[in-house]
């Protein structure tokens, strides 16, 4: 199976070597003539005021640590969304479905108990107004 | 047609057109899979690329058809647009600020360029190809874990924009780069959990049989309504489209997180941004609307293979993207932006409650049709399974927009003024149209 991997290395090797490709020919083709207006960061037209490396809204900070918490979640969610008729089985799956009988709880019932903790801290973060941007 | 198993390995170059090349190995003595591959891979990219540029044609020439203007019409009378474009990026002096850092600064753009080009990879785009040398899957490669690779890759392209936005050491830059890291993570989420119900029902990463199973049981358009509206919400602000491009909203960013962007690196996000919309369509179409399969068609859909099977899905396919980025240009002139706390909300407060209801949902009917005893398979005939859940769909369509919205989101601009400020306004219109009464009926 590890061969079905090969085309796409060759593909990110391919894509890597052609952005290579399209800046390295530009700099190469291109004459520049460098000032130094040219050269000061845009600021519609007025000289800049101080860096852009300032501090900025802790709010980013709050959605970065978030959105690992939620995605990490969600690659959880994966695997069991694949497995989830063999888990409400309880016997190995016949032809893709489940012997009539044989159904259990246990692939639905482990997943309300996963989303309520997943759930319990959401409420937390909505209440705390860390989703609230104002 | 069965071959003796003592054949030379060269006359193996004579197999059945319907199965897979020999498996030899993938560097074997053949090598017919390493040619195929580099046959698809160039091609497909070619595709991309050229369908980038005429992408930026139709952009332009479909926004002056709705706005009702020409639109290009100068370079062999508009056609040749795309192509002049590309020559003037190239000739173009590249500036680079003295305050940035020049690594990143150099780096950002191919970041945003390679992931953008890699995602298509495992999508299947056609029905399979027979040729003499075996079949040709229509498909770069068809890794078992096809979904998660295109969750992978596409998650990456936040790193050339957040880059770009702070090696350019310019305040519109980083504040562009910034909000569309936070954008594109946030929605990120809705997107990931809005497939979760795909995978549910198909039981599978793979993308091929994702396809499949669309191609027996019906779209998952109609049976995974809400997550496709989901989906689709989420795509557009993966791309930073309207009405999501808050990270380049022109009217207060310049352009965003490329604001020091010039040349061919800026052309470099440009072919990355559109790149990234085709995929997006592309997904849509193939986990939503059957991918390349052509509906109650199933003859062409199925084996035997043939040339005209594979030209006719592939323009089955062409057709579903194509629709799909029309579908991109006709919102991005219907919608306007949103405000950046409402895009937040939006997408923490509302899509990712939503999603997780109806994965939560989507499980529980699919155990309970299961305990019911409802096949899978058609039954006689009927997609029995499919209509169950496409009724259920209905119903929590019905429930989403008609109670759970009630006015906020769709509703006349009265229904958002308060109770009392609309009393109010109601008593100053009465007071104002009595004296006008008043007045007027003096003069008679």
């Amino acid at each position: 199976m590890a061969s079905s991997y090969v085309p796409v290395l060759l593909l990110i090797a391919f894509v890597v070597a052609n952005a290579a490709l399209i800046i390295g020919l530009s700099h190469l083709t291109v004459r520049q003539r460098p000032t130094p207006e040219k050269q000061t960061p845009y600021e519609s037209g007025i000289p800049p005021l101080g860096d852009a490396r300032e501090r900025f809204s802790v709010k980013f900070y709050m959605v970065a640590m978030l959105f690992i918490v939620f995605d990490i979640e969600t690659v959880f969610m994966i695997p069991w969304g694949v497995g989830y008729r063999q888990l409400s089985c309880g016997v190995p799956l016949a032809g893709g479905s489940c012997p009539a009988g044989h159904l259990v709880w246990f692939g639905l019932g482990e997943m309300l108990v996963f989303m309520a903790i997943l759930l319990a801290g959401f409420v937390y973060v909505w209440k705390k107004g860390a989703l609230q941007w104002d | 047609m069965l071959l003796p198993a003592s054949l030379p390995p060269m006359l193996q170059r004579i197999v059945d057109p319907q199965a897979p090349p020999a498996d030899v190995g993938f560097f074997g003595p053949i090598g017919v899979p390493l040619i195929y591959t580099i046959v698809k891979l160039l091609i497909v990219f070619t595709v991309y690329m050229v369908g980038v540029a005429l992408l930026t044609l139709a952009e332009r020439k479909i926004s002056a058809w709705i706005q009702d203007r020409l639109g290009p019409n100068r370079v062999i009378k508009g056609w040749g647009q795309p192509l002049a474009d590309g020559v003037k990026n190239f000739m173009k002096e590249e500036t680079l600020p003295d305050a940035a850092n020049k690594p990143l600064f150099l780096l950002a753009p191919a970041m945003a360029f390679i992931p953008a080009l890699t995602v298509w990879a495992v999508i299947p785009f056609a029905a399979p190809l027979p040729l003499r040398w075996g079949r040709m899957d229509m498909v770069l490669a068809d890794l078992p874990i096809g979904y998660l690779y295109i969750l992978a890759l596409a998650s990456l392209g936040v790193f050339g924009v957040v880059l770009a936005g702070w090696a350019s050491n310019n305040k519109y830059a980083l504040l562009g780069g910034l909000r569309s890291s936070a954008q594109m993570v946030s929605y990120e989420i809705a997107m990931g959990m809005s497939t979760v119900p795909i995978l549910l029902l198909a039981g599978d990463v793979s993308l091929s049989t994702i396809v499949r199973q669309q191609e027996q049981n019906g779209w998952y358009v109609l049976t995974l309504t809400v997550a496709c509206f989901i989906f689709i919400v989420s795509a557009f602000a993966e791309t930073n489209r309207l009405p999501f491009d808050l990270p380049e909203a022109e009217s207060e960013l310049i352009a965003g997180y490329h604001t020091e962007y010039s040349a061919m690196k800026f052309s470099l996000f440009f072919i990355a941004e559109y790149a990234n919309m085709v995929t997006a369509s592309a997904l849509m179409a193939t986990l939503f609307f059957g991918g390349w399969t052509v509906p109650f068609w199933h003859a062409v859909n199925n084996a035997p293979w043939a040339w005209w099977k594979t030209a006719i899905t592939l323009g089955a396919f062409l057709f579903k993207v194509l629709f799909f980025l029309f579908f991109y240009m006709w919102i991005r002139w219907t919608l306007p932006r949103f405000r950046y706390d409402q895009l937040m909300s939006l997408g923490w407060k509302i899509l990712l409650p939503l999603t997780i209801g109806y994965v939560v949902v989507i499980a529980g009917a699919t155990l309970g049709l299961d305990a019911l005893g409802v096949p899978r398979t058609p039954w006689h005939g009927w997609p029995v399974y499919s209509l169950c859940l496409l009724a259920l769909n209905i119903g929590l369509i019905g429930l989403l927009f008609v109670v759970a919205d009630r006015g906020r989101l769709i509703s006349p601009a009265s229904a958002r003024v308060r109770a009392a400020e609309l009393a109010r306004l109601r008593a100053v219109r009465q007071r104002s149209t009595l004296a006008h009464e008043a007045t007027s009926g003096a003069g008679d």
